[in-house]
């Protein structure tokens, strides 16, 4: 009985994110144009600048599109835990999150809702690239397919969780703009996304440091891995560590009893 | 924590519950944030079939005492309890019967009425068919049963409003909770959706809680809980308030007891 609730509750959260997205045309393109952009542009640009030598998983010398693809894939992940702890920050300004909040269940559970409806959305448009980019001649063993949704559920979690972790300390939509410059691009630049470790390494060995203990990094190399049929230990126990450090303390960033709602005095306090 | 779906009032055979006991019960309330005390010992208490206003000014409390009530955040000092059940022990049971209506407007107006009151029922646990029908229910009541697929962006303020009404009775609430529903409408709106209600308060038996800092807004019959500063200067029926302040109208009233506050 108390299992049929929770299941209620998960999927009627899931159908409402997915119902506004689908209504959001404008975000469903922009998600999807910006990692074609960097496919089909500067993926083209960069590969007559970037030799690559044959590193794991990869086993044969490969175009630079082939290394770019699950770093874009990474990227589509970031920017939705991003835009997820934008949508909460927006909610509480709304109003709307307090829909959310008066449900009986308990509130972990209502933003674990949340972050797997993220994480689902975020899963559709990352198969959508996969095809796109399928015809651009992006083509990994068709097995990867598969086996590259566990790791996108995963990183898809840690990524979101950090949005949601994001979202408790972000005070009002405006300060996002912040989240973008000191979050979504270090994280991105400074990762295996754009180039090797090794090729950093080569530049900075500070900068590669710092991109090996990137979470994004191994969220990419778990992703990389899983496309071409391998598995990435490493990155799996840091995506993991990762995803249980970012959940918990969003969790507590959220409980009723402390966190900002008690700092601030909730949601737009009006007297 | 057990089920808390929407069980018809049973007997209130539950920790410290009498029969006769409201279904808010608020007992010796305060809240701080840092060094402002935004509450400060509220007691009151709301029973079955009443509608009690809650009346303040801006600033007086009101939306941090709603706060509580709906466990945005955790009660510090005092009590709340809900149909017998303690809010900080018993959240899930205390939570399943209230039906709230904020003051911002809360609905999706992307989605459509259905949708809206879909996601609502099943943030509740409610089955699907148990969903539908009973907003089908509501709905039809509030008129709009044929709108239910049309997006909320297409309604007017005061259907919305309503639509927020029934969507807050959706899971069969016992106590129904509004912070200002009537900020933005019209005065025809207001007195429509005063008036709905009240109809539901009478009905159904629901005991209402109605923010406001609109005095006339309480009608007499009604109960009255005066907040001011963060404290409850009177409470009781509009007449017992006129009465006890000797003059005509609860206004009057209001600006005695306020009056006299800033005095001391």
């Amino acid at each position: 009985m108390n299992a049929t609730l929770y299941w209620r509750c998960l999927r009627a959260v899931i159908v409402r994110e997915g119902l506004r997205f689908v209504h959001q045309r404008e975000r469903f393109f922009a998600a999807l144009v910006r990692p074609l952009v960097w496919l089909g542009i500067f993926a083209v640009g960069f590969r007559a600048v970037l030799g690559l030598s044959i590193i794991p998983p990869y086993e044969t010398y490969i175009l630079y599109e082939d290394y770019v693809t699950p770093g874009l894939v990474g990227m589509i992940q970031l920017f939705n835990g991003m835009q997820s702890s934008l949508s909460m920050v927006y909610d509480r300004e709304m109003g709307s999150m307090k829909t959310l909040l008066v449900s009986p269940l308990p509130r972990w559970y209502l933003l674990v809702c949340k972050l797997l409806a993220g994480v689902l959305v975020s899963i559709a448009q990352v198969y959508v690239f996969f095809a796109i980019a399928w015809f651009w001649g992006v083509q990994p063993p068709e097995l990867g397919y598969l086996a590259v949704l566990p790791a996108l559920v995963l990183s898809g979690l840690m990524l979101g969780a950090l949005g949601l972790l994001l979202s408790s300390f972000i005070r009002q939509l405006e300060n996002f703009a912040g989240v973008m410059n000191f979050v979504i691009f270090p994280m991105f630049f400074a990762s295996s996304a754009l180039y090797p470790l090794w090729r950093i390494r080569e530049g900075s060995p500070t900068l590669a440091w710092i991109a090996g203990i990137n979470p994004f990094t191994q969220a990419v190399e778990l992703i990389r891995f899983a496309l071409y049929l391998q598995f990435n230990g490493t990155a799996f126990l840091a995506v993991t560590a990762c995803l249980v450090l970012f959940l918990g303390a969003a969790i507590l960033a959220y409980d009723p009893g402390r966190g900002f709602w008690v700092r601030r005095g909730g949601p737009a306090e009006q007297g | 924590m057990d089920c808390f779906e929407t069980a018809p009032p049973e007997p209130r055979a539950i920790p410290g519950g009498a029969p006769a006991d409201p279904i808010l019960a608020v007992e010796g309330l305060s809240h701080s944030f840092g060094a402002r005390v935004a509450l400060d010992g509220v007691s009151f208490g709301v029973p079955a079939g009443r509608f009690t206003v809650l009346l303040g000014l801006n600033g007086a409390g009101k939306t941090t005492l709603f706060s509580l009530i709906t466990r945005i955040y955790n009660t510090r000092r005092g009590s709340i309890r809900v149909f017998g059940f303690d809010m900080r022990r018993h959240p899930a049971q205390a939570l399943a019967r209230i039906g709230v209506v904020f003051q911002q407007p809360t609905l999706d107006p992307d989605l459509t009425v259905i949708q809206n009151l879909r996601y609502h029922g099943g943030l509740h646990g409610l089955a699907s068919a148990d969903i539908e029908a009973r907003a089908g229910e509501e709905l039809a009541r509030i008129g709009l049963a044929e709108r239910a697929d049309e997006r909320v962006r297409t309604l007017s303020g005061g259907q919305r409003r309503r639509v927020e009404i029934a969507r807050a009775l959706l899971h069969r609430p016992s106590l129904l909770l509004l912070d200002e529903p009537t900020v933005g409408l019209d005065i025809e709106l207001r007195r429509q959706v005063l008036d709905h209600v009240h109809d539901l308060c009478r009905e159904r038996g629901l005991a209402v809680l109605w923010a406001t800092h609109l005095i006339d807004e309480a009608r007499d019959g009604d109960g009255v809980v005066v907040l001011h500063g963060g404290r409850v200067l009177a409470s009781g029926l509009v007449e017992e308030l006129r009465a006890a302040a000797g003059v005509a109208t609860l206004g009057d009233a209001f600006a005695r007891l306020t009056e006299k506050k800033v005095r001391q």
